[in-house]
């Protein structure tokens, strides 16, 4: 009824392998994207932005690129947080040295960088596997945030240690610093997010996505077939370190301002990712956006219920919500181990024959 | 005996062809265990060559040496006349050599569809940044490759189960989209594992009038492995008997049917 395909027929190649082949998925994603282009700048606040928006877009790129290492290419990594660290300072080291330039190719950079990084550490991939590249990538975790504390040349010599970002601008409008307006971080964020999901939409649709994911099925049959797995893995490290980077790039100069490597990069957030993919959904972009937004959102309903609501203390809140997210996770691996994308897509396949099942 | 060169028309009038790949004196050893101990026999274009032998013969050995995925100690592979370098799985598939498996190898998160395309790999050039753009160059080679690919789909009678993860197949049907993986990567060569292992006398017949039809219809020379003799008797031109990794037989059905050491190596020799 809502939800159908009847008489959608695809009548060439080109049709049947496109992002959305159903018409009314196409239609809902032009509205979505409409509404968030052309709608969502002008309604904007700082508290909204600061609170939602930014770190959604932010950390829904970063899952993308964690999802396509581990979800796709099947390459466990716990080097989230220190991947994005290395993308945040390469962003700050351009952001400095290069006043003038724009910021959307310092972040573009900050992004490329990241990924010749991420190659590096993503070489014991050839060898080992499963748990112990886990904890290889751990190994990557801990030493690039060691790097970033302790040689200076990385925050510029400041006295506290941290990196501040200083004001700069795309097309003369103000993206960083703490006098950007709400509406054009937003929206630059957004632009990037936006070209991340094609870009590994694109790829996980065609032969590239095929050799990772076969990879990830069954490495031994892969080579067989003419899988070249050195390359397979290393484009998978590769094309997730350019995200992760873009990440960490915005997330520094976007949206903390000021950052001190062990807490904004810290091994936490390595975890916080990985388990946005787990949540929603390994192998899946939109498990992505769905993964990040659960994490985002569910803290900030939790403390208005909580606080606005329910009249309860503020710590008392605080603590719950740790108890209540975990649970939560718990819960929802227990219920549906694919996570939010493969609930979503049950729901779609019932929708679609509603209310006739039989 | 022939020429390697030479061509000769079989009874039923298919015409094979000079040798393709030639194994020479290959010895395989794991530790002290020596799986196939100096074995030599050719593979000649367009005909279908069987590997027969009771368990632990060295067939399947025998195989993963021909698809590179094992290195001989002692040996050479002779590939279209030239001795063939030390190589990776990989490379050898680029030279026109696919393969099945005896425990089906698919990729089980992936669908049907996207299974038999990843047989097309070698045949696809885009690189990185035309698939992530997308329009183009990578979406034309992404069209031209999934016209063979449902080329093969239908060659195997598998439409209906396009779009379905392979983890949902029953084992029959899984075999034939294993085989339409191998197939689509247009091989000039085709090694088959078992294809018949485990399966009724109806998914047998169907899966003999495939093997048929690929060699009649695309000329591929398939070299098998197969335990079920009425099958083999049946489909191959010629025979390799292996037993304890060593060769006891070689020739047409007829021949390696009649041969003593193959009765024996089969039916088991009294030993008073």
């Amino acid at each position: 009824m809502f939800y159908r395909e009847a008489g959608d027929f695809k009548t060439s190649y080109q049709g049947d392998s496109q992002t959305f082949p159903i018409k009314f998925d196409r239609y809902r994603y032009y509205a979505v994207m409409a509404f968030a282009f052309l709608v969502v700048p002008f309604m904007i606040n700082d508290y909204w932005a600061n609170a939602i928006l930014l770190p959604f877009l932010i950390y829904s790129i970063a899952a993308i690129g964690l999802n396509i290492l581990v979800g796709y290419c099947g390459q466990v990594s716990l080097g989230t947080g220190g991947f994005m660290a290395v993308g945040a300072y390469a962003a700050y080291k351009l952001m400095t040295a290069f006043p003038e330039v724009s910021m959307f190719i310092h972040v573009i950079l900050a992004g490329g960088i990241t990924a010749v990084v991420c190659v590096g550490f993503g070489l014991p991939s050839l060898r080992i596997k499963g748990f112990y590249l886990a904890v290889a990538t751990l190994a990557a975790q801990f030493f690039l945030v060691w790097l970033f504390n302790r040689v200076p040349w990385f925050y510029n010599y400041s006295a506290s240690g941290q990196i501040n970002a200083p004001e700069r601008d795309t097309f003369g409008i103000l993206i960083t610093g703490p006098n950007a307006p709400a509406w054009a971080t937003y929206l630059f964020c957004l632009i990037f997010l936006t070209v991340c999901a094609l870009i590994a939409r694109n790829l996980t649709r065609g032969m590239q996505g095929r050799s990772w994911m076969a990879i990830r099925d069954m490495d031994i049959a892969a080579e067989i077939i003419g899988v070249n797995p050195l390359k397979a893995k290393l484009s998978a490290f590769a094309v997730s370190g350019f995200f992760i980077g873009i990440s960490g790039a915005l997330f520094f100069s976007v949206y903390l301002g000021a950052v001190e490597v062990g807490e904004a990069f810290g091994i936490n957030k390595s975890f916080l990712v990985l388990f946005m993919v787990i949540i929603g959904g390994l192998g899946s972009i939109f498990g992505s956006f769905a993964g990040a937004g659960f994490l985002v959102l569910l803290p900030v309903v939790l403390k208005v219920f909580g606080v606005d609501v329910m009249g309860w203390p503020t710590d008392i809140v605080a603590h719950f919500q740790l108890v209540i997210v975990g649970a939560l996770i718990i819960f929802f691996l227990i219920v549906e181990p694919h996570g939010l994308a493969q609930l979503w897509r049950v729901a779609k396949e019932k929708l679609r024959l509603w209310p006739f099942p039989h | 005996m022939l020429d390697k060169s030479e061509s000769f028309v079989t009874e039923d009038g298919r015409t094979i062809g000079g040798v393709v790949m030639e194994m020479q004196n290959i010895t395989l050893r794991f530790g002290g265990v020596v799986a196939i101990s100096d074995i030599s026999f050719d593979i000649r274009e367009g005909e279908i060559r069987a590997i027969i032998g009771p368990n632990g013969a060295g067939k399947s050995s025998m195989l993963n040496v021909i698809s590179g995925f094992y290195v001989p100690q002692e040996g050479q592979v002779l590939y279209h006349g030239k001795p063939r370098p030390q190589m990776r799985p990989y490379e050898v598939a680029r030279q026109g050599i696919a393969r099945t498996f005896q425990n089906i190898a698919l990729f089980e998160g992936m669908s049907v569809l996207d299974n038999v395309m990843t047989g097309r790999l070698n045949h696809m050039k885009s690189n990185v940044f035309q698939q992530a753009w997308w329009k183009g160059t990578a979406e034309a080679e992404e069209v031209k490759n999934r016209e063979v690919v449902e080329r093969m789909i239908d060659f195997l009678e598998i439409q209906h189960i396009r779009k379905t993860p392979v983890s949902r197949l029953p084992y029959g049907l899984k075999k034939r989209v294993e085989l339409a993986r191998a197939l689509s990567a247009e091989p000039s060569l085709l090694l088959l594992d078992e294809p018949m292992a485990g399966m009724n006398v109806e998914e047998k017949e169907d899966m003999s009038r495939f093997i048929l039809d690929v060699n009649d219809e695309f000329g591929t020379t398939i070299a098998l492995i197969e335990h079920d003799m009425g099958v083999v008797m049946d489909l191959s031109d010629r025979v390799v008997v292996m037993d304890y990794g060593r060769k006891i037989g070689d020739g047409t059905p007829d021949e390696v049917r009649n041969n003593q050491d193959v009765i024996d190596a089969y039916l088991g020799v009294s030993h008073d």
